[in-house]
């Protein structure tokens, strides 16, 4: 779209072409050529919508932390007004690519984890799920609403669990260019063996996100298990670290998500090469990135639970996307 | 013996340019082969650049040491720090300032700061921009535009290195109304003549302030709205919002998130572009109704604030009427209203 066009050509155009800071109309038609990306740019007027009025000496949450010290929200129940989220992510059009790996028998929880989803994992968007597995015949065929598709991509598996994890990084960076950046305006990189119980929306959608680990949200950063030893790319000495993210939810824009999971792969590599493979996996390497590019977004372990493992705290108001129990031994490697 | 010649020069054509294909032939074939399945672990190859104009990936946070955020603090009652729609409400408490240096100063950013000093107000050039020499983005390049209807009056502040001073005429108008409904047409010309050129983030605030204390990167984002020290207590059906049907400011009762002060509002450059053409539009559309609304371009930004919503909002703490006495829930006053005689200045 020509920007002069968008600007009733007045004579005020001449200098929106300058590239130090492109104006809307030329931004939005390099968005449409390189490739989606979720516009903040992109003028959205809000309908009259009614919703009782925000009070400014009332926090919404005593009893936890809703913002970082970097000025990221923390999203708890309560934080949030999904109606205005809603619609301004309506008004973009905003295309939401849910990643998942069902390697070997994992595609046993596929079933679960795709039903949940289309009850509440961004109802009333658009969403592509991207199934990865090596075993495409199993995949279960589950109804879809409207506006939502799935593809299921072939890919082969790894011997080990570990390397399974692993080789998610990988996979998700190669494919962000392949097809993502045109076809989603954001990726959510989930585990498999969970399922949705509670809303899980627009709220979480922000250029990076990272979520808490449910086992660590009240640990003081000595305990966190980072990876310890210098010798990794996924270091992190013990008086470092705002919070343990986990790996198992995490996701952004699609370049911000290009970015991470190319970051992670590469240290890995560096990594095997030299011998060490970091304590937990792909998530010591997560947590590292998200620690040198802090997270725009933080979500809480209402977005990452495991009732059986950890009950059912008053701190949190909602379990939005919780952990199947499962037989470890059976499952890995198999 | 003129056939001959042309028969020879089509000849010498036609091998010329089957060398050429065979040489591009032999080229293409050399160069090596680009496609290598995704599935085999070669990162290096997948090295395409995916960064689009004017957006900055997220830099690499230089390691500092600061305190573990505290996520399961009982919190005292203080100011709620975060909108509805999730955009921060910053007042001092709510961030790190060494954190936010680290992140923010290898991004090399300029910040705009606009300021109108029509007629009287010439006279509070020196002192406003004397504090913000000192607490105005400090350590970052700064470009100060003055718009003034005399030059000649405006002092000259000495300035930190990688700040600049423009002082810009305009025209003069005959009642203050008139001046102040015209910010919003002439922070957008502005804009697209030189500021889309010139900074990154762009605030526009009133020139009859003082800074008191430091106004940083914890300040930056896409639109930036200030909550208005009078009404930040005040339920919203007593926001002097603009009540008449016929302005294109109106508000309704059930509508309206804060009441944002006109005096302080900035963003990235494109997004206050925007911003301010939308008002002065909705201005001009008044105008030719022959409506001036309740409080002039302050009932324009709020109403716009409502739809187009900010992405962060800065307490009181950032736009404070010294006449009011401070409370205890705001810690710092960091720019404020200078005491006064209204009436002599609009005159």
């Amino acid at each position: 779209m020509d920007p002069r066009v968008a600007f009733g050509g007045s004579p005020h155009s001449a200098g929106f072409l300058s590239p130090r800071s492109p104006m809307l109309g030329s931004r939005r038609a390099e968005a449409g050529k390189a490739g989606r990306e979720p516009d903040s740019l992109q003028v959205v007027k809000l309908s009259r919508m009614l919703y009782p009025q925000p009070k400014v000496l009332i926090p919404s949450r005593k009893d936890v932390l809703v913002l970082t010290p970097w000025l990221a929200p923390i999203i708890w129940e309560g934080t949030f007004n999904i109606d205005i989220l809603n619609e301004q992510f309506r008004l973009q059009n905003a295309t939401i690519g849910l990643t998942v790996f069902a390697i070997k028998k994992y595609v046993v929880f596929l079933k679960l984890f795709l039903e949940t989803a289309e009850k509440h994992f961004m109802v009333g968007h658009r969403v592509n799920y991207y199934v990865f597995t090596d075993r495409p015949a199993d995949v279960p065929h589950v109804p879809l609403r409207g506006g939502r598709q799935m593809v299921v991509l072939e890919v082969p598996a790894s011997a080990r669990w570990q390397d399974v994890s692993m080789r998610r990084m990988e996979m998700i960076s190669s494919f962000c260019e392949q097809r993502f950046l045109r076809e989603v305006d954001f990726l959510v990189c989930a585990d498999v063996d969970m399922r949705f119980r509670d809303h899980v929306g627009v709220e979480i959608l922000s250029p990076l996100f990272g979520t808490l680990h449910p086992g660590f949200y009240g640990a003081s950063r000595e305990a966190f298990t980072y990876e310890r030893r210098p010798q990794s790319q996924a270091h992190i000495p013990r008086d470092q670290g705002d919070f343990y993210y986990m790996g198992a939810f995490f996701g952004g824009s699609v370049s911000e998500v290009y970015r991470l999971t190319k970051a992670c792969h590469q240290a890995m590599v560096a990594d095997w090469a030299n011998g060490i493979e970091a304590v937990w996996h792909d998530e010591s390497h997560l947590n590292r990135y998200l620690l040198d590019h802090k997270p725009t977004k933080v979500l809480s372990p209402e977005y990452m639970w495991d009732e059986q493992l950890l009950g059912w705290p008053a701190v949190l108001r909602k379990l939005r996307y919780v952990a199947v129990p499962k037989n470890h031994r059976a499952i890995r490697n198999r | 013996m003129r056939c001959h010649r042309l028969a020879v020069g089509l000849g010498f054509c036609l091998l010329v340019g089957t060398a050429l294909c065979a040489l591009w032939v032999c080229v293409e074939n050399w160069l090596p082969v680009s496609y290598i399945p995704y599935y085999l672990p070669c990162p290096e190859i997948f090295n395409m650049k995916l960064q689009y104009k004017g957006e900055k990936p997220f830099q690499p946070v230089a390691q500092s040491q600061y305190p573990q955020p505290k996520l399961l603090e009982q919190r005292r009652t203080e100011l709620l720090t975060l909108t509805p729609w999730l955009a921060p409400i910053v007042s001092e408490g709510t961030f790190n300032p060494e954190l936010l240096r680290h992140i923010y100063q290898p991004l090399n950013l300029t910040i705009g700061l606009t300021a109108f000093a029509v007629g009287k107000y010439t006279r509070f050039v020196k002192h406003f921009l004397e504090s913000a020499e000192r607490f105005f983005m400090h350590g970052y390049r700064v470009c100060y535009y003055i718009f003034t209807d005399d030059p000649t009056a405006i002092p000259r502040v000495p300035l930190a290195p990688g700040r600049l001073l423009s002082i810009i005429p305009i025209q003069r108008h005959s009642c203050w109304e008139e001046i102040s409904t015209r910010r919003m047409e002439t922070i957008s010309q502005h804009i697209a003549e030189r500021a889309h050129r010139e900074v990154d983030y762009l605030f526009c605030v009133n020139v009859d302030m003082v800074f008191r204390n430091p106004w940083g990167p914890e300040t930056l984002g896409d639109l930036v709205a200030a909550i208005h020290p009078r009404y930040y207590a005040v339920p919203r059906q007593q926001f002097p919002y603009e009540r008449r049907h016929v302005s294109t400011a109106f508000v309704t009762d059930g509508e309206g998130d804060f009441y944002y002060g006109g005096a302080v509002f900035g963003g990235r450059v494109a997004r206050v572009y925007e911003f301010t053409r939308g008002c002065h539009m909705a201005i001009l559309a008044d105008k030719a109704n022959g409506i001036m609304a309740t409080w002039q371009e302050e009932s324009h930004l709020n109403r716009r604030f409502i739809s187009h919503k900010p992405s962060k909002v800065l307490s009181p703490e950032y736009l404070w009427d010294d006449r009011k006495p401070q409370p205890a829930i705001l810690k710092l006053i960091r720019f404020s209203t200078l005491d006064k005689d209204t009436n002599r200045l609009k005159s």
